[in-house]
């Protein structure tokens, strides 16, 4: 494609030739403008084409994705790279002759031939088989009879949303919008799913990525309400994607461990916490410009509108910013989630309220979270972070910047923590104590660390780190518990002077 | 017969000719020279070495996780500015070294230190030091109180802290630690202290 896009580049200067070259300074002829014209409309469409074509599979041993290619106008994909996650594979190149190995059923390729041998049988696939580099390439429209010979189970091809599903692994959904104040949408998943969510005018976008969600009857669904009259599935290069049209912002929050997701017009959000702020309350710093609004709701479907949240658990990063790699297959921004999650369950056996700030994979920057948590008026703030280095848990406070100075009820953004360090700091000494009572290295420190200092309410960071030298501990079901477990203690210890400062 | 006036009029303008053809030569070869220096992109080379004095870095140590002051001798220019770079320079150094206890990213460099306001230090970190270093908050709050910690105890006129990159601001070091705000050396020394114990 790249020798394309050359070729059309020199046809000017051979134009320009044959024109004489007194004419250009002047006037361009029209084949040079049409040589120009063709070389931009080659670039426009190499850069166009940027985007990795890709076919998405889901199974029950992994979900994963794999390279499409075009040749002579078929898709096509690597038969090694795609069943090697699946089972035991191997081939062997010899000549045109390419032979396949999966667990222990052989099948036989010939370059250039439609005609295969697998299994013992005869089967055709649609175009030629191509060899290159030793590399077998099967054609994509071909692989709905060619898997069920090699795998000897059902499979779903969607062709074109590029979309493969190895077995029953498909995850279904039913929508309806309940008709409250204001109404709600309701998606029921048959399986916990973790959409990417992104918000805009007009529109909320759920991108299931990763998660084998698939069409419910009709590719649009209407329903009987104006401020969400209708929402619309697509599926395109190995991604499924719901957009549901909103005549007014709306929010989504996650329950039932991920199968619901509930989606609210913004403008009467469910927050837990009355408008009006206790009297007692600081007001909510006001010298930076106003953030954006939340992108999310309250998640906690338990926490009754109108009554106080107790704390806010923030999963640190998320979305496009995905925290430090902690291993090749593990993220901060999944293990912090998994984590909050898990708190959270926590903190509600205790006799604690807790609202996570984000209960999917959103971005939300630093200023969001921030503004989210003084609004809900919770006792304490905590946000997760997590670690590959060094072992044990380190919690932190705010270390506040110099200056900041509050203009009479207003305060200072940077330093609005500064009413509430002391109670931070004991409430990091209480869970220390907890946590050392379950023999977990501890260090308690203040640090730089954003958004602790524009938060108006007792605020602690914990950053996880494993206990010994195994970093997969960190995702442990069990070493989460028991950290959570010491965190909610901690701060249940503290309760009543957590609640008292906000009284 | 050219009349003697004339005759002097068109010598005199030959001459400031002459003159002015000469002085913008020597003009051009001027700018030349500055445009020549201006574009050098090699790296500063280091000052000429002065005397060598004992001076205290602060040097972060990841097993443990703990800051602790180290006394050094090395050789310092006479200027405040480029004595604070030489000691940053120095401790960046040791975390580069075959055996750093805080490996920082290969190609991390001080691009310099500014003495600005009464007791405002500004410390300019190079884009491979941010880029390459390792995310994480105790990691990235080591470098950060590394840095201010050394700075402060050994120009001790220092009272405010701001850290940039490439010239520029950055809200993180690597994901965590906030670069937006000024520190206060008073509240970076209670960080040192608590680094400094074992946990």
């Amino acid at each position: 494609m790249r020798s394309n896009s050359a070729a059309a580049s020199t046809a000017p200067d051979e134009s320009i030739g044959g024109e004489g070259e007194s004419r250009l300074p002047h006037s361009f002829p029209p084949s040079l403008v049409l040589g120009w014209l063709i070389a931009l409309a080659a670039v426009l469409a190499l850069s166009g084409s940027s985007e990795e074509r890709q076919l998405s599979v889901y199974s029950r041993a992994a979900n994963y994705s794999v390279a499409v290619v075009e040749r002579n106008r078929v898709d096509y994909t690597g038969l090694l790279e795609l069943l090697e996650p699946l089972g035991t594979v191997s081939a062997k190149a010899s000549g045109d002759h390419w032979t396949f190995h999966y667990n222990d059923l052989e099948a036989d390729f010939v370059a250039g031939r439609m005609r295969a041998r697998v299994g013992g049988g005869d089967l055709n696939l649609p175009a030629d088989f191509l060899l290159e580099n030793s590399r077998g390439l099967v054609p994509l429209a071909g692989l709905s009879t060619l898997l069920p010979r090699i795998l000897g189970g059902s499979i779903t091809l969607n062709l074109s949303g590029r979309r493969l599903f190895v077995g029953e692994v498909a995850i279904h959904f039913t929508a309806s919008v309940e008709k409250t104040v204001p109404p709600k949408l309701v998606m029921n998943f048959t399986s916990p799913v973790n959409p990417m969510i992104a918000t805009e005018p007009g529109r909320l976008q759920m991108v299931f990525t990763h998660d084998p969600v698939v069409a419910p009857g009709s590719q649009t669904l209407t329903f009987d309400s104006k401020s969400i009259p209708s929402a619309t599935f697509e599926e395109s290069n190995g991604i499924a994607q719901l957009l549901v049209a909103t005549v007014v912002p709306a929010l989504a929050s996650f329950s039932n461990d991920g199968r619901t997701i509930t989606i609210t017009p913004a403008a009467a959000p469910p927050m837990p916490n009355p408008p009006a702020q206790p009297p007692a309350q600081p007001p909510v710093p006001a010298a930076r410009p106003a953030p954006a609004p939340p992108v999310v709701a309250p998640t906690e479907a338990g926490v009754p509108g109108g009554q106080h949240i107790f704390a806010v658990i923030d999963p640190a990063h998320g979305g496009d910013e995905s925290g430090a790699v902690l291993t090749d297959q593990l993220q901060e921004k999944d293990v912090t989630l998994a984590f909050a999650r898990r708190l959270r369950q926590v903190f509600t056996t205790h006799g604690l309220s807790a609202w996570l700030v984000r209960d999917g994979d959103l971005t939300l920057s630093l200023d969001q979270r921030a503004a989210m948590t003084n609004a809900s008026g919770a006792a304490i703030y905590i946000v997760l972070h997590a670690t590959s280095e060094g072992k044990g848990v380190r919690l932190y406070t705010a270390l506040l910047p110099s200056g900041g100075e509050n203009q009479g009820w207003f305060l200072d953004w940077e330093t609005a923590q500064s009413s509430f360090e002391e109670l931070s700091q004991m409430a990091a000494a209480s869970v220390a104590g907890e946590l050392a009572n379950q023999q977990v290295l501890v260090h308690t420190l203040i640090a730089p660390l954003r958004p602790l200092n524009n938060v108006v309410t007792a605020a602690l960071a914990i950053e996880v780190g494993p206990n010994n030298e195994d970093v997969s501990q960190l995702s442990s079901p069990e070493y989460q518990q028991g950290l959570a477990e010491a965190v909610a203690s901690g701060v249940a210890d503290l309760r009543e002077k957590l609640e008292a400062q906000r009284k | 017969m050219i009349p003697r006036h004339l005759l002097i009029a068109v010598v005199v303008l030959l001459a400031t000719t002459l003159g002015m053809g000469v002085y913008a030569w020597r003009i051009r070869g001027r700018v030349e020279r500055t445009e020549a220096s201006a574009t050098n992109s090699q790296p500063v080379a280091p000052p000429a070495a002065g005397p060598s004095e004992q001076v205290t870095l602060y040097v972060a140590n990841d097993e443990g996780g703990r800051l602790l002051p180290q006394a050094a001798r090395i050789p310092l220019p006479s200027g405040r500015q480029e004595r604070a770079q030489e000691l940053l320079r120095a401790l960046v150094d040791i975390y580069l070294g075959k055996s750093s206890p805080h490996v920082l990213g290969t190609g991390s460099e001080i691009r310099g230190v500014y003495l600005a306001d009464p007791g405002l230090a500004v410390i300019d970190l190079n884009a491979a030091f941010a880029n390459g270093h390792r995310s994480g908050v105790l990691v990235e709050e080591l470098t950060l109180a590394s840095l201010l910690a050394t700075l402060s105890a050994n120009i001790p006129a220092v009272t405010r802290v701001k850290v940039l990159v490439d010239g520029k601001e950055r809200d993180t070091l690597a994901g965590h630690v906030d670069l937006t705000s000024f520190y206060d050396v008073s509240r970076v020394d209670q960080l040192v202290t608590q680094l400094a114990t074992e946990p």
